[in-house]
């Protein structure tokens, strides 16, 4: 990030201008020195693990608990080509992506619209009606999978994608999102939605039309958090998929294992990198609003 | 004006419709029916589904001693799993608060695991926990310390959940300390420094009382996460060794997918609906009355 030049020079007059001479020079550099290792120290176990993640997809299997080196012994590709022989992995990445994308979408149209309702429509119950909604946040999934299952089960929909698109949106995750919308509506000045509709204009039209564009970002933050809670799900999948071109990602991840349940190290973390990486890399680009996003739903869930 | 109010209402009830169906149908549908399972004998292999009144929560209460084991590991997970989560959190909060080259790339670091998926994260920690070959051992060794099978050893699986799990998600609980240090008031800071404050005093007289408010959300968040943990006992431990990693969301699924039992699993389910229900309300009426945290 801030490891450009411009950022050392700031650093660099504080050792030199300051007027206290050798000895305290020294001490300063020593606090520093202590100060990076303290550093380094914490950063350890939130590094480590990517580290190994990464190098382990560059070896082969024979290398991959040779744990003290810290590079392979030579940069080894076979393992990006045989994660997509060992199983139908490409597909699994497709799936995984698709289903998140229309949840997704399915959750912000829903959810958006009720929170309009919420914050700006008056109508007998609608407190009550909020509550009940947010209740949503607080229940983990494991109290009400079994009850979903023999639902799901009972509508043929076992080994389908549907209830890993459906069940979320009215879950933890529409829940968040439906909050997220309503918290925001109630802030926009009401001189903006009485002209139009004078005018004429519905509340469909002022919903559409006005107040929807206006919740760029706030939309974009709850695309990212359902987004993601998606992409990550696996208890659901777990329960409901057991054709393998079915899989999602984590499923997926889970199943690199040889006939006696065994990991297949190389390729379980090559896929393991394969899937988080990117993920990492649009974490970095948008990082304050992902932060934000996942700091919300955290206080509010 | 009555039927513009009349209007406004339909197109509430018409918004919110879609969505209140969705719940009915797929949270509290399944919340009703949870309890109306727990008082049946269901099996999901064979089909059966009896009548069987209490019998469940006989079972539970006084037949199943691993449902005893599985309570006291959950309690066991949850108070290793708080203190350290928010010490850590806080530590790298301050920490990450001070200004030096580079601080941008280590809130960064902190925060990766966050955004990453669980099951990624346990099994690259799986990994890293392997027995004499694992890359946490083989460091080890190094300084000449032996470690353990960590993920086998029944006294230190549950340790190693914590501490992957603690990692995890401290990125999280740091914005959110962060958020409140840079909300805190230079001026008193000042004023307890020209009182002659030292920087260990200003610290724990100063900073922490006037975090506390924050502490105690952060912690709840972590109490009511801690529930959250299906994922890495399920990549990591299975509820293994020795059943010293068997939490109450995998004993659930242990019971309900793993030995088809699905009436007793839903007795469990209940109980870990009344525990969700009692930290949620905890945790609203701590919110309302001591804290408003506003982005």
């Amino acid at each position: 990030m801030h490891t450009n030049g411009q950022y050392r020079q700031q650093a660099l007059p504080s050792f030199s201008s300051r007027a206290s001479g050798a000895k305290h020079n020294g001490a300063r550099i020593f606090s520093r020195i202590v100060l990076y290792g303290v550093l380094a120290l914490l950063a350890l176990p939130f590094l480590y693990p990517f580290w190994w993640m990464v190098m382990s997809s560059f070896k082969p299997n024979a290398e991959i608990f040779e744990s003290l080196r810290l590079l392979p012994r030579r940069f080894y590709l076979g393992n990006f080509v045989d994660v997509f022989r060992f199983q139908p992995f490409a597909r699994h990445y497709f799936n995984s992506f698709y289903i998140a994308v229309t949840s997704t979408a399915l959750t912000i149209l829903l959810c958006s619209l009720s929170g309009y309702a919420f914050a700006r429509l008056r109508f007998r119950g609608s407190n009550l009606l909020f509550v009940t909604l947010l209740s949503a946040l607080m229940m983990p999934a494991e109290v009400t999978i079994i009850p979903t299952y023999f639902l799901m089960s009972s509508l043929g929909f076992i080994d389908t994608h549907i209830p890993l698109i459906f069940v979320p949106v009215f879950g933890m995750q529409g829940a968040v999102v439906t909050f997220l919308m309503r918290q925001y509506f109630i802030t926009v000045p009401l001189s903006l939605t009485e002209a139009p509709r004078i005018d004429g204009l519905g509340e469909f039209g002022i919903f559409v039309r006005i107040m929807m564009p206006l919740a760029r970002s706030v939309t974009s933050a709850a695309v990212i958090l359902t987004f993601l809670n998606n992409w990550n799900l696996f208890l659901e999948p777990l329960i409901f998929i057991h054709d393998l071109r079915l899989f999602t990602l984590p499923l997926s991840l889970n199943n690199f294992t040889d006939p006696y349940g065994l990991p297949v190290w190389n390729l379980q973390l090559t896929a393991t990198a394969l899937a988080a990486v990117p993920i990492l890399i649009v974490y970095v680009v948008f990082q304050r609003q992902i932060e934000n996003a996942m700091v919300f739903s955290a206080l509010k869930g | 004006m009555n039927k513009i109010l009349r209007n406004e209402a339909r197109a509430g009830y018409l918004f919110v419709a879609p969505q209140l169906v969705g719940y009915l149908i797929f949270v509290l549908g399944p919340i009703i029916a949870v309890f109306v399972f727990s008082f049946h004998d269901r099996n999901l292999l064979t089909g059966a589904n009896i009548f069987v009144g209490l019998a469940n929560y006989r079972r539970m209460l006084q037949l199943d001693p691993l449902f005893y084991k599985t309570i006291w590991n959950t309690l066991v997970f949850t108070a290793g799993l708080v203190p350290l989560g928010v010490v850590l959190a806080l530590v790298l909060a301050l920490v990450s608060y001070e200004r030096f080259r580079g601080v941008q790339v280590f809130r960064t670091i902190i925060f990766a695991p966050v955004v990453t998926s669980a099951v990624a994260w346990a099994i690259v920690w799986r990994f890293l926990l392997q027995g004499q070959q694992g890359a946490i051992n083989q460091m080890l060794a190094v300084v000449g310390i032996s470690g353990p099978d960590w993920l086998r050893d029944p006294s230190t699986a549950m340790l190693s959940v914590i501490v992957s799990r603690v990692v995890k998600n401290a990125g999280l609980n740091v914005v959110i300390f962060l958020a409140a240090i840079s909300n805190l008031p230079e001026e008193i800071f000042e004023a307890a420094r020209i009182d002659g404050a030292n920087d260990r005093q200003l610290f724990f007289r100063v900073k922490v009382p006037m975090l506390m408010p924050t502490i105690l959300m952060v912690t709840i968040l972590v109490t009511i996460g801690s529930l959250k943990v299906f994922d890495h006992i399920m990549l990591m431990t299975q509820g293994g060794p020795e059943h010293s990693t068997m939490v109450l969301v995998y004993y659930i699924y242990h019971q309900g997918f793993r030995f088809f039992n699905t009436g007793y699993a839903s007795t469990l389910a209940v109980v870990l609906f009344i525990i969700s229900l009692l930290l949620a309300l905890t945790q609203w009426s701590v919110r309302k009355r001591v804290y408003h945290f506003e982005e």
